[in-house]
């Protein structure tokens, strides 16, 4: 799952990255007198804001550094790499940034380096593409304009390991079967299955199979549209209460107009083709009616 | 100091108390920050007040905030599991079907919604930090907006806010007035299990049962002379009077269409505006209880409720799961 926040960058942060795109490093200088790098909005010491910017060099020295072997996706290189904490010539503190040293043989804390800048500057630190190596002046200055906002793509990867309850549901739902728990103390039957009850606090050891059909509970009609929809709106999102669950979930209900949908609906599973299915609820494209007689409001008031 | 921040993915910002203890002036102090989705501001509160309470601290800042301009809670709310089908409704797809069963359980007439929306959008035309200022605002005009997600619709939903809220709990006060805490309460329960009563939580009545036995309050709609509750979409107004038990079951709405919510009426709920016109979703529980406080201090401004002495601030959060709450009065107690 990933996302692209928008982030303003304000007048400290706003300045920093806009000097970055002009191959420029700034800092900021703090109540005793030490230059930051990169700039604090806030003094570390009195906690009054700061506002007096000082131009540093984009040369320094390694102060700390560590060695990185086996990069991993989305770090400065694709090569081994240092990292390493790097005071800017005329800064007090130290930046933490990339060296491209090809060896940790080359690496020393002392080391000299320089930026070595991108073409392509948008105003973000990798502007910065990494530091190297070199006893050679900076790059000069060039011209750019501010930077106030900045897009932070968000990418998040993950693997879930399926828990002894949850392995039968998922295999269940790739054979096309609906595998629910039972309670062993209050018998409530619940559809996901839970590895415990939450009102009993106990393992839910019985194991049963439940029929694609059910009522609805309650349900909304969704007229929002936004970005990653599937459905076009409007369209209806129910609760479905399986016939022998104790607890209804959410999922579509289509086949029927959302002005005729009522609590109480009579509905049934329409199966995505079973070459589709994978270890998902989504290998129920969505609920229809069944056309049987409404449930009456009593069989299911309990589970609102 | 204690942080209240809804979940980090809404703005993409992992544990952004670490970077405001140098802007919150934190530096040499606790910090801490409290999670409990929506209600947190309301937990904040409630977790600085305990800190004073205990004795640990004698004044410590409560501070909560949400900068929704940058962030997507739609998106954020809106995480694939294998267990659960998407059906890409967001968090009004989520309380819509338990409003639904609201109506059809209390057989509440459909405008009952729309009334809370405009009195609500009206007040907060009162109060100079609200975020929609719709002084013009009708019942007719709510009820002609867009159905977004049916029974709720555009007029009867929370804007998406930037906003922040801070409040200084002291073990005396240091100067002016004060607002006295007569009593906090929180409770949770899980976000599903069998049987769950999702329009009235067990929670919710818990907290309430709680809130009212420690501030020695007995018959809560005589008592309490100002409420600021939760209402992101405004059936939860009728939904938590009875909740909170200022009504009987299935009676809120009778206490909402007899005008007895608005300022002026029996138990003015929302004077500020509440969470319909404004929503910085980390801020808007300690911004239910901030203003509670600023009505039993006499400095609502254009919103105070004339002679308040007694006033709730609530919050909940979650699929209805996590409750916040507490009472302030205006003498010590």
């Amino acid at each position: 799952m990933g996302f692209d926040y928008t982030r303003s960058l304000g007048p400290t942060l706003g300045r920093f990255l806009s000097d970055l795109r002009r191959r420029k490093v700034t800092g900021i200088r703090g109540s005793d007198g030490r230059v930051h790098v990169p700039p604090l909005e806030y003094d570390p010491v009195t906690a009054e804001r700061l506002s007096e910017f000082v131009d540093v060099a984009s040369t320094g020295v390694v102060r700390g550094w560590s060695w990185i072997p086996e990069p991993l996706e989305g770090q400065p290189l694709d090569r081994p790499f240092a990292w390493a904490l790097i005071q800017v010539d005329g800064a007090d503190t130290s930046l933490l940034h990339a060296v491209d040293a090809g060896s940790p043989d080359r690496m020393s804390t002392g080391t000299r380096v320089r930026a070595r800048w991108r073409s392509d500057r948008a105003g973000a630190i990798t502007d910065i593409e990494c530091f190297e190596i070199s006893d050679e002046p900076a790059d000069p200055p060039v011209e750019a304009d501010d930077v106030t906002m900045v897009i932070t793509p968000v990418n998040l990867h993950y693997t879930h390991s399926a828990s002894p309850t949850e392995d039968p549901f998922l295999r269940g739902l790739m054979e096309g079967r609906l595998i629910a728990q039972r309670c062993p103390a209050c018998e409530k039957v619940y559809f996901p299955p839970r590895p415990a009850c939450p009102t009993d606090g106990v393992p839910t050891t019985d194991q049963i199979e439940l029929a694609d059909r059910g009522t609805v509970t309650t349900y909304c009609v969704v007229n929002v549209p936004f970005l990653g929809q599937r459905i076009p709106p409007p369209y209806v999102s129910a609760y479905v209460l399986l016939d022998g669950a104790d607890i209804p979930f959410l999922h579509l209900l289509l086949g029927v107009a959302p002005e005729d949908v009522r609590m109480g609906m009579r509905v049934e599973a329409v199966w995505k083709p079973r070459e589709e299915w994978g270890p998902t609820m989504q290998n129920i494209d969505h609920f229809k009616p069944s056309g049987e007689p409404d449930a009456p409001f009593d069989s299911y008031s309990q589970h609102l | 100091m204690v942080v209240g921040k809804a979940p980090d993915l809404f703005e993409g910002v992992m544990m952004p108390e670490l970077f405001l203890a140098d802007a919150l002036g934190a530096v040499g102090k606790p910090l801490l920050r409290v999670h409990t989705a929506g209600s947190v501001g309301g937990s904040t509160g409630n977790v600085a007040a305990s800190l004073v309470q205990s004795g640990v601290h004698d004044r410590v800042l409560a501070v909560a905030f949400e900068k929704q301009s940058e962030s997507n809670a739609m998106w954020a709310l809106s995480v694939p599991t294998p267990f659960t089908m998407p059906v890409h409704a967001g968090a009004g797809g989520y309380f819509a079907p338990h409003v639904r069963a609201y109506i059809r359980r209390t057989g509440a007439p459909e405008h009952v919604g729309a009334m809370v929306a405009a009195k609500d959008r009206r007040n907060g035309a009162l109060n100079p930090y609200a975020h929609l200022k719709q002084p013009d605002i009708t019942v007719e005009s709510v009820r002609a907006s867009t159905m977004l997600w049916d029974p709720i619709r555009y007029d009867e939903t929370c804007p998406s806010s930037d906003g922040a809220c801070a409040v200084v709990i002291s073990a005396e006060p240091t100067s002016g007035r004060a607002a006295w805490i007569r009593a906090t309460a929180m409770r949770t329960e899980p976000t599903t299990f069998a049987g769950r009563d999702q329009v009235n939580p067990q929670a919710g009545r818990d907290a309430a049962r709680a809130l009212w036995k420690q501030a020695g309050i007995t018959d809560p709609l005589s008592e309490v002379d100002a409420a600021e509750i939760y209402v992101p979409f405004s059936w939860f107004e009728p939904m938590w009077l009875e909740n909170l038990g200022f009504t009987d079951i299935g009676q809120g709405w009778k206490l909402t269409e007899a005008g007895e919510t608005e300022i002026g009426g029996r138990l003015p709920v929302n004077a500020s505006g509440g969470v319909l016109s404004s929503n910085p979703i980390g801020a808007s529980g300690l911004l239910r209880f901030a203003e509670a406080a600023m009505q039993v201090m006499g400095t609502a401004g254009d919103h105070q409720v004339d002679g308040a002495r007694v006033a709730l601030g609530h919050a909940y959060g979650g699929g209805s799961q996590f409750f916040a709450m507490w009472v302030v009065g205006s003498e010590k107690p």
